[in-house]
């Protein structure tokens, strides 16, 4: 198979996902079958040829470097899963020295 | 849509017993089309149409229902993509698109079924269950709009709304026999969609008919600068008249009707587009040489964006939080391995491969590169015709229980659609006929970017002489 477990888990530790074991399996299967797929690109001479990343020829759009209105802090805040003093709220990232 | 609006104006039917007959078809159905509905919210809303049509409001819209698919922000009213990671997420705003159909006096009746995030065509790998097809509820709706599809087809809602990357709105639209438009990319400001694809999503309106779905195209459509790849320039409004078809040129790509389509679907789209030849259409065959890597590209460019988009659901500022408290990595990793479905962990998984050191110049930029092929393929057939024709997808809706398990199968289903999104291209799905067991088949047309018009035009000329999209299921 085109994949192996650990260029599996390797992605998943990138993307921030768990994989339990059978999913790892799975992903390894399925992602190997439609890899192998993308092989046909492989046939297309794509020398000299720019890539696409956007479909218009639209520039940068830029906003005037102007103050405007912004969200509420309570509305903005109302989504989250942890609130601590009107911040959002996250385990200590940075030991306290 | 414009049925009841003229209904309203006539005092034929009031916008408060309008409503409360929809409410009550939304309370009976199965399909499970909606995943929130706000019946008070909407009776209000129903009650203040009443007056202002009543003292003189002439906006068609005025009154009008509504459905939203579930990944278009509304603000305090529920928006999950379909997805745990967001089942309580109430936004603290409107789309873009929501604003002005609520600024034109459109009511929002609720929030439609979809696939998870958006990544599915058959609405079942949403969180909420699959939605039902209307035609035979033991069949999917497709998808990733299946929802607003089976709504709009059943009758629960006038219109409504949709999302699509990769044929989301228009698979649906073909499998549940209604009308949807893919916009010009850029046309419609994806302010409050959120993302899955941002170089291919685009919102599109969805209805019963080509002329519904061009009076809500107008309406929400228009440069938005929170948008940073809205298009500035701003067209006229869509005509309702209906195309002249005689000296229209017809292209179709002889590669649209190779293996893979079923017989009964390719014999309703050649039916239509000898009807389109009848009405005076010049019919030419065409080459779209680079057409059949689209997947291949889809699937790479897709999951890619979708992998970056996608890393915002971290469990701190909104969504769901999957409780650890050891430390940020442990956090996100639990709350993502929890909040996503299966199909989403696929992608994100696919996307972050593909853009991986060692695999980039090989997966990212060399689709992009055959994106830019696909495009040219587009720009070089509109110098011979001016609308392309062709089946929407190579098969009718098919049995719930019957759906392939390999993930390649479903994803070579959208063949037919793909490519529009990645070159930036309008394109619109209209009931043309029915399979030999009875379910809709959509025929797809397609034009040059910008040119939405000519393919709602060329829609109300077929739908003018066709009875195809006025069959209730």
């Amino acid at each position: 198979m085109r994949l192996t477990a650990d260029d599996v888990l390797h992605s998943a530790r990138l993307a921030r996902l768990r994989l339990d074991p059978g999913e790892v399996e799975q992903f390894r299967r399925e992602l190997s079958s439609i890899l192998d797929y993308m092989d046909l690109l492989g046939d297309i001479d794509t020398r000299g040829i720019e890539p696409t990343v956007h479909v218009h020829a639209l520039t940068n759009a830029l906003r005037e470097d102007v103050a405007g209105p912004s969200m509420p802090r309570e509305e903005a805040l109302r989504g989250a899963p942890s609130v601590h003093e009107g911040s959002f709220d996250v385990p200590m990232v940075i030991e306290e020295g | 849509m414009l049925d009841t609006a003229r209904r309203f104006r006539k005092n034929d039917l009031s916008p408060l017993v309008h409503m409360e007959s929809l409410l009550e078809r939304i309370r009976t159905s199965d399909l499970n089309a909606f995943i929130t509905v706000d019946e008070r919210g909407a009776l209000a809303q129903a009650e203040a149409a009443c007056c202002s049509i009543d003292q003189g409001e002439e906006d068609i819209l005025a009154g009008t229902v509504i459905a939203v698919k579930d990944n278009i922000c509304t603000r305090d009213m529920r928006t999950t993509c379909a997805s745990s990671m967001l089942s309580d997420f109430v936004p603290p705003y409107d789309a873009h698109v929501v604003e002005k159909l609520k600024k034109r006096g459109a009511i929002v009746v609720g929030k439609t079924n979809m696939d998870e995030f958006a990544m599915g065509s058959t609405t079942a790998t949403s969180a909420f269950g699959p939605a039902r097809n209307p035609w035979d509820q033991s069949r999917t709706t497709g998808g990733s709009s299946g929802g607003s599809a089976a709504a709009v087809a059943a009758g629960l809602c006038d219109a409504a709304l949709g999302s699509d990357t990769g044929g989301s709105v228009r698979q649906p639209a073909s499998f549940c026999g209604i009308t949807a438009l893919k916009p010009t990319y850029g046309t419609v400001s994806r302010y409050g969609l959120v993302a899955f694809a941002s170089s291919l999503d685009q919102i599109g309106p969805m209805g019963r008919s080509a002329r519904d779905v061009a009076v809500l195209f107008d309406a929400i459509r228009g440069h938005d600068p929170r948008d940073s790849t809205s298009v500035p320039e701003s067209l006229p409004p869509t005509s309702l008249d209906g195309l002249d078809l005689r000296g229209i040129r017809i292209g179709v790509p002889g590669i649209f009707f190779a293996e893979g389509l079923d017989r009964d679907v390719e014999r309703s789209v050649r039916f239509a587009i000898s009807h389109l030849a009848d009405l005076g259409a010049a019919v030419v065959p065409i080459d779209l040489p680079h057409i059949r890597s689209g997947v291949a590209v889809y699937y790479i460019i897709a999951p890619a964006e979708a992998s970056s988009n996608l890393a915002r659901y971290d469990g701190v500022r909104y969504g769901m939080r999957e409780a650890d408290d050891r430390d940020l990595f442990s956090l996100y990793c639990e709350t993502r391995s929890a909040g996503f479905g299966a199909e989403v962990k696929r992608r994100i998984m696919l996307g972050t491969y593909a853009l991986s050191a060692g695999y980039y110049d090989a997966y990212y930029r060399k689709a992009s590169q055959v994106r830019t092929l696909i495009a040219r393929d587009f720009r070089d057939a509109f110098t011979s015709c001016d609308i392309i024709a062709g089946p929407t997808v190579p098969v009718s809706a098919f049995e719930l229980d019957q759906m392939p398990e390999d993930p390649l199968s479903i994803y070579l289903l959208d063949i037919y659609t793909i490519p529009a999104n990645l070159a930036g291209i309008p394109a619109i799905s209209i009931p043309c006929g029915f399979s030999d067991n009875g379910l809709p088949v959509g025929l797809q047309l397609m034009a040059p970017a910008f040119k939405d018009h000519l393919l709602l035009g060329a829609a109300m000329a077929f739908q003018d002489t066709t009875r195809f999209h006025e069959v209730k299921p």
